[in-house]
């Protein structure tokens, strides 16, 4: 497959993998550190035809993006954890109303204000469940520059194939690191976007939420004939509010089940010398860059160890992850958070001796850290 | 010839869930005949609701309908609305949803005059909630979340509206719905952010506990509050106190509406004008 070779920083391709992957609408808020992804929309998106706006908080800024999503458009907003915080009510809305969306976290210090100009891997585990209820989260973290770009594409597809938000985790290293990203092309990206699916037939036999047990809602496009309704509340085969049993339990069984029951089509993990392996590292985004560099001097001095990198980091790889516990004595997790994904890998793996590695003061995790600590274990 | 309501009307979600004698009911049947008065088509039109008594206005009209989270009906109906320039997106809040949990939304939607029309239905309580105080529920009124009587000053929606810049400001009550239905039209018809604040009854949740037991007590007590902008204009300050005008109360046709501006925008990202200036506000484009 051709590529191309990009000088750009992490935001930047957030933003041009948006716009290559066909989104035409960005709603958002200033928030460090991740401004930047809206300053570059909003050049991106009129070039195109699109809108990008700038609205008066967090709340706005997702539901305007959340609105364009719902009238048909592919759509986007970008922030870093405090501004999820203040998003999580509407992503529960599209969550429930199953309306596709991108939101790309550039993750910073938490909790609250915490250190906004700072790393941090904290909001792994908000991630998982942002708004109250039961659904099931799609998180992506992207470990590279070139990731930002082709993570932000996967997700826009994934989000029209599963009809829901779906998150991109950067953070605050990788959102400001600027160098050379190898792209897929232009042409290669639109010929790899799937739309959202839709139905063509009479109106009259239109049921947006009429679908199998396992899969997402059709939602039509606005203003084209097929008028129905969206809704936060339980609802019926049209969108309509529902408090008839069966069908309030069918809807919530179904967000879980439609994710759930096809994991094979989200998952994606990175294994780097783990075929030999006697030390496991479980590492994703930016931390998996230097636990990579950490693996080299440690196999240089006949220290066998690898790296297992989620990329897919909810639905979690629960499968691959026991197999590979199952026969890797030591298990290291190194994250920029007191261990949140440290949590699933325990789970997945039914293993508590999972050792961690752990780092909360906004700076990143340096390649001998973790050497010293494998040689510690 | 009969008005066809079945034409507008989702008739399987009948009845409402809006008690017996509420003013939403005058304000849906207002609102039909103001959009079929146009000749709208029906697929061209998006309502917004929030949450509330008014949040299942939009599950009642045969339109593209989304009924959002609580306050947040004018930030999606920007999405809509920036997304699909050509369409009519019409919102439709309570004084709850509009002006407390939304107020920033509200003043930020008339600050853009965004091509929006929003019907605010002041009940000035919270309803469908219990009577809880509202941001325009009068002072020493009874609420349930103020027993010895409301000490919270209160909003004038549409002055508020007039300060933060909405184009179209008009106010109006259920007591008539043929001028509400006018009032209506003009708002849909006005290009830039509309505000009509729609003056209307709660008996059972303010009427009662407040001496006004009955829809017709609640309505006489709307007539009481109101006069017409006319009448208004030549009354006294002292006069004013405490009454509203009814009426247009603001109309700017040459002010720059925010998707025309955002076509502009598009225009110089694609090489085809110069960067924006003040002196593209000061004509219409």
């Amino acid at each position: 497959m051709a590529t191309r070779e990009v000088i750009s920083s992490g935001n930047e391709l957030s933003a041009l993998a948006a716009k290559d992957a066909g989104c035409r609408f960005f709603g958002g808020y200033p928030i460090t550190p991740s401004s930047e992804i809206m300053h570059e929309m909003s050049d991106l998106m009129p070039e195109v035809g699109g809108a990008c706006i700038q609205m008066e908080d967090e709340i706005a800024g997702v539901a305007a993006a959340i609105g364009a999503g719902m009238s048909g458009v592919r759509t986007m907003t970008a922030t870093s954890g405090p501004g999820i915080s203040l998003k999580a009510e509407n992503l529960g809305l599209a969550q429930m109303a199953e309306v596709p969306l991108v939101v790309v976290n550039v993750m910073r210090g938490g909790p609250s204000t915490g250190l906004p100009t700072r790393v941090s891997q904290g909001d792994v585990a908000q991630a998982k469940n942002p708004s109250h209820g039961d659904y099931k989260s799609i998180t992506l973290c992207a470990g590279s520059l070139s990731e930002c770009y082709t993570e932000t594409v996967r997700a826009f597809n994934l989000a029209d194939r599963f009809m829901q938000p779906v998150f991109v985790l950067l953070d605050e290293t990788l959102g400001h690191m600027h160098g050379k990203a190898i792209l897929p092309t232009e042409e290669d990206v639109a010929a790899g976007i799937v739309p959202r699916k839709q139905f063509d037939g009479p109106a009259e036999e239109y049921f947006p939420y009429e679908c199998e047990s396992d899969q997402p809602a059709v939602l039509n496009p606005m203003f084209k004939g097929y008028r129905y309704h969206f809704t936060g509340l339980h609802h019926d085969r049209r969108g309509f509010p529902t408090e008839e049993i069966e069908t309030c339990r069918k809807l919530i069984q179904r967000l879980e089940d439609k994710v759930e029951l096809h994991k094979d089509e989200i998952e994606l993990n990175e294994e780097f010398f783990v075929d030999d392996a006697e030390i496991l590292i479980v590492a994703y985004g930016s931390v998996s860059l230097a636990a990579k560099e950490a693996i080299r001097h440690l196999r240089a001095e006949g220290i066998k160890a690898g790296l297992f990198r989620p990329i897919t980091l909810w639905p979690s790889p629960q499968d691959r992850m026991r197999e590979l516990a199952a026969r890797i004595p030591k298990v290291l997790c190194v994250e920029l958070n007191i261990g949140q994904y440290r949590d699933e890998v325990q789970r997945a793996t039914g293993r508590l001796d999972i050792d961690g590695l752990f780092k909360v003061n906004g700076r990143p995790i340096s390649p001998y850290e973790i050497v010293n600590k494998v040689k510690e274990l | 010839m009969a008005f066809n309501y079945e034409n507008y009307l989702r008739l399987e979600k009948m009845p409402t869930l809006w008690c017996w004698g509420c003013g939403d009911g005058v304000i849906l049947k207002a609102f039909v005949r103001a959009v079929d008065s146009l000749g709208i088509n029906k697929d061209d039109v998006c309502v917004v609701s929030g949450i509330g008594c008014s949040g299942r206005f939009s599950s009642y009209v045969d339109f593209n309908t989304v009924h959002t989270t609580h306050g947040r009906t004018i930030a999606f109906a920007t999405g809509v609305k920036l997304a699909n320039p050509s369409k009519y997106v019409i919102c439709v809040a309570g004084d709850g949803d509009a002006l407390a949990i939304g107020g920033n939304h509200t003043i930020h939607g008339c600050r853009r005059n965004i091509d929006i029309t929003f019907i605010i239905i002041n009940n000035f309580i919270y309803g469908l909630t219990n009577s809880q105080t509202s941001p325009t529920t009068p002072q020493g009124m009874w609420t349930v979340s103020q027993q010895a009587g409301n000490i919270d000053p209160t909003f004038n929606t549409c002055d508020l509206a007039i300060a933060a810049g909405a184009s179209f400001v008009a106010r109006e009550t259920v007591n008539d719905p043929k001028k509400l239905e006018k009032a209506i039209v003009k708002a849909i018809e006005h290009k830039g952010f509309s505000l009509l604040e729609v003056l209307s009854n709660c008996h059972i949740n303010l009427g009662r506990k407040n001496k006004m037991n009955s829809a017709v007590e609640n309505l006489n007590w709307i007539d009481s509050i109101t006069v017409s902008k006319k009448k208004y204009d030549s009354m006294t300050p002292e006069e004013q106190l405490n009454l509203f005008p009814t009426g247009i109360l603001k109309e700017d046709k040459e002010a720059a509406e925010y998707c025309d501006m955002y076509a502009e925008v598009i225009k110089v990202h694609q090489g085809k004008r110069k960067t924006i200036t003040q002196d593209d506000f000061k004509k219409k484009i």
